[in-house]
């Protein structure tokens, strides 16, 4: 079975298997208990002959009676387990740190009570419980990370709160369960769950090293903007193949000269590349919706160079 | 059982008469059943293509059959509207219900005849206005959740029209049923030897009735809101979001139970007759119903444990929705049961009747999953809901109408279809359903989001797995609906009006039965069930 699980890494992953597992139990038992039976009366009492002799039963006021009764306790079995243990999924410790959360069409913002930022990766300490306190800007989204067995809704208008303890370090998917348009499939995110002393060690950093610790695994400017592409969801809206998805592919993309709303043009150079990133609307290529959040402070300018040097690439 | 019966040779057919106007003015319930009949399966065929084309995109994980997102999300809610609203909910209760319901209580039609051709016409027209909506198709999926689709650019408004227009249709025929079934069954045919396709249909009606107009105020509401900005449920407006699905399960997940409680009945009608034994648990199964109707106004919410809803709420519809798992399972076990000490024939309908138990169950199964408030959690908007919500449906309602066809294809259109291949149909089917839908159960716990025109690399294997399936039972459908279309062409009649040996009153006419079905009023004298009674 643990190949067809996903791993479990959070305090909450046991509880919800263990139900699973019960559930599972039950509903194998069923399924052959009810198939076996079908498949038998199927070859024992198959028709033979044309006057085969059968049996005139109607009811059986005894069996109805255990039939119904034996699914209605373990009915009420699992009600009962499932409420508790969903019970311990909705109700947080009082220390459990608390990260806001900010949902978009398509991307996630992370921001930490030491008001450091994030976006798209969500860094946690092994451990240790975190709150999220989440909205949305936009439509409904749906935080959800398998490994952790959570999911709740991110509404625009309210607040909705999940949380949970990660136990294992590592990187796992964040993916966003409730349907919000043609990024859906791309909002996706990590969560890095840190060790104690990677985690003192990343809340001391600024961004600049952070930008710094993308560059030890990629070689140039070009290789660094290439991984965030992905990792920051411009994917989301825009291709790299020449697809029209939301925005304006990034194919062929710098050196075009491309015409604005108000009829004027521009030349796409390294400055309105950044001036795109930075402030969206301020020169809004005509035919696109306006629908691009600004970038401002939440990507450094370094990581802002790279994905231009990146882009300069598509061709 | 009955007198009054014809023989097969001297009538004439419902089908004698000839002409478009003959067809699209008809006031015959059988005849509007077959409109109903071709329009239903019309729609079932064009999402059904939506769904090929989906499955092959998702061989890959990366965007190659759809040139955009949008596309794809485009074909998953045409798909998803299509059936539910144009397919499956109509489905059986009007085209097996209108054809079934006045031959089955010994009546000559329904009880308002001319309401009835009404109720089509609406139908059409909300055809009409989705067949235009297919020109600039919405992308917000079946469930038209707010406030994406307020704010989305696609054209939402057509459509939600079009399942509005379509909900008057479905109210209509709904009253009409219940009228019929108290007002003109045969003298004799008490409420205890009714047969259970007409308790089936009752219990349908009464949803239909109850619950459609909620959908209808709803996507008013909406459209009200996209058209004229008044804000229900969109926040940036002083809406609330969680208040249309609110409204729109109250409405739906009864809707569920239209779909699929009329197939209930065709099961409960085949059974007996191909194993020669009364049903088990007549009663049971007629109330269990009656009971599944009712706990279905009180379940919606279990569509919601994870958008917010206070852990009160959240435990009193998780009970609920065990209750409904009861009466569910009773039935199961009563058609199980049916077949003890029984001489079995093993016709095309039949098989397609005992898939109908072996998926159904574990639709009805994976449906406790769901339930259960903490797994739910961790299953919500992922591949399982879409293959419990397919076993439910597919497994369920679609095998208790290819059954319903098989079994009453005789009586219906006067004509024989190759049984060989029908069986061969069936089993392409019932392997081609399973492969498709079984590694969904597996992918969904393993995270699989519902509703991606992409995906991680890691599911790949599930996904080129589940489409290979779909091939086979898109295959198997082709050949069943061939199969089906061919003896129409041709000419010839069954040998015998009752070739299966039934105790229903439809079987005691000639097939095709006349206009007006009976000659005289048949009187029954005997339970509809009472097969190998000494």
């Amino acid at each position: 079975m643990s190949t067809w699980i996903p791993e479990s890494a959070s305090n909450l992953a046991a509880s919800v298997d263990n139900l699973t597992l019960f559930i599972t139990i039950v509903s194998v038992f069923f399924f052959v208990l009810i198939s076996a039976v079908l498949v038998g009366f199927a070859i024992k009492y198959r028709r033979k002959s044309e006057d085969q002799e059968t049996a005139y039963i109607t009811h059986n006021q005894l069996i109805e009676t255990i039939w119904t009764i034996i699914p209605t306790i373990l009915l009420m079995v699992i009600f009962v387990w499932g409420w508790v243990a969903f019970k311990e999924l909705r109700n947080p410790p009082a220390e459990a740190i608390e990260v806001n959360v900010v949902a978009r069409q398509w991307l996630w913002e992370f921001e930490y009570f030491t008001g450091k930022k994030s976006l798209n990766e969500l860094f946690v300490q092994q451990n240790k419980p975190v709150r999220l306190i989440m909205r949305s800007e936009d439509v409904i989204h749906s935080f959800f990370v398998p490994q952790f067995r959570v999911k709740q809704d991110i509404l625009p208008g309210s607040y909705t709160q999940l949380w949970f303890t990660p136990t294992k370090v590592g990187t796992f998917d964040l993916l966003c369960a409730e349907y919000c348009g043609s990024g859906h499939s791309k909002m996706l995110a990590k969560v890095n769950v840190l060790s104690p002393e990677s985690f003192a060690r990343w809340e001391k950093r600024d961004e600049f090293e952070d930008g710094a610790a993308v560059a030890a695994i990629s070689t140039s400017p070009a290789e660094r903007g290439k991984d965030l592409y992905s990792q920051r969801g411009c994917l989301a809206c825009h291709s790299i193949d020449g697809k029209e998805v939301i925005g304006p592919t990034f194919k062929n993309l710098y050196g075009r000269t491309e015409t604005l709303e108000d009829g004027s043009s521009v030349l796409v150079d390294e400055n309105y590349l950044r001036e795109s990133i930075y402030e969206p609307q301020a020169k809004m290529v005509k035919g696109y919706p306006p629908s691009m959040p600004s970038f401002k402070g939440i990507l450094p300018e370094d990581e802002v160079t790279a994905l231009i040097e990146y882009i300069k690439t598509l061709k | 059982m009955a007198n009054g019966v014809m023989t097969q040779t001297q009538h004439v057919s419902f089908l004698a008469e000839k002409g478009f106007k003959s067809w699209i003015l008809t006031t015959d319930h059988k005849r509007i059943g077959i409109l109903y009949l071709i329009t239903i399966s019309f729609f079932f065929m064009i999402a059904g293509l939506m769904a090929l084309g989906m499955r092959y995109e998702l061989m890959t994980p990366e965007l190659d059959f759809f040139r955009t997102p949008t596309e794809y999300n485009v074909a998953f809610t045409l798909h998803g509207s299509l059936m539910v609203f144009f397919f499956i909910v109509p489905g059986i209760a009007a085209s097996f219900g209108n054809f079934l319901i006045p031959l089955m209580i010994g009546a000559r039609d329904v009880a308002f005849p001319r309401i009835n051709l009404l109720s089509f016409w609406i139908y059409l027209v909300g055809t009409a206005i989705l067949l235009s909506a297919l020109l600039q198709p919405a992308d917000t999926g079946w469930t038209f959740y707010t406030p994406y689709s307020i704010q989305t650019g696609t054209k939402v408004i057509l459509i939600t029209l079009g399942v509005f227009v379509l909900g008057f249709s479905s109210i209509l025929t709904g009253m009409n049923f219940i009228v019929t079934i108290h007002k003109l069954r045969a003298p004799g045919m008490t409420w205890d030897r009714l047969p259970l396709f007409i308790w089936a249909s009752y219990a349908t009606a009464i949803l239909q009735l109850l619950a459609t107009p909620v959908v209808g105020i709803t996507l008013l509401l909406l459209i009200a809101e996209r058209t004229f900005d008044i804000g229900f449920f969109d926040p940036a407006k002083g809406g609330d979001p969680i208040l249309f699905q609110n409204f729109f399960w109250f409405y739906s997940h009864p809707a569920v139970y239209i779909m699929v409680i009329p197939a209930f009945g065709i099961i409960s009608e085949i059974i007996p007759v191909f194993a020669r034994k009364p049903i088990f648990g007549y009663k049971a199964i007629a109330y269990s119903s009656f009971a599944i109707a009712i706990i279905s106004f009180f379940v919606w919410a279990h569509h919601m444990f994870v958008s917010g809803i206070s852990e009160t709420a959240a435990a009193i519809f998780s009970f609920l929705t065990m209750l409904v798992a009861i009466p569910t399972a009773i039935k199961v076990f009563n058609w199980t049961a049916t077949l003890y000490k029984g001489s079995i024939e093993f016709h095309s309908s039949m098989l397609y009747a005992m898939s109908f138990i072996v998926l159904f169950t574990v639709g009805g199964l994976t449906g406790v999953y769901l339930g259960a408030l903490a797994v739910d959690v961790h299953l919500h908007d992922t591949y399982f809901i879409v293959a419990h919500m397919h076993y439910v449906m597919i497994g369920g309602t679609v095998m208790g109408f290819f059954g319903a066809l098989h079994f009453w294809y005789q009586k219906w259109f006067g004509k024989v279809f190759n049984e060989l291949i029908a069986k061969a149909a069936w089993f392409l089917i019932f392997v081609g359903f399973n492969v498709t839908f079984f590694p969904q159960f597996f992918m969904g716990y393993q995270g699989m989001p519902r509703r991606y025109a992409t995906y991680p690399v890691e599911y790949v294997s599930y996904h080129s797995l589940s489409t290979y399936g779909s091939w086979i039972l898109g295959l198997g459908i082709l050949i069943m609906t061939v199969n089906l279309l061919l003896p129409l062409m041709r000419k010839g009649q069954p040998e015998s009006s009752n070739p299966y040996g039934s105790l229903s009153l439809e079987w005691q006419v000639p097939s095709p039965p006349p206009h007006e079905n009976f000659k005289e009023i048949p009187t029954v004298t005997d339970w509809t069930y009472a097969y190998g009674k000494k």
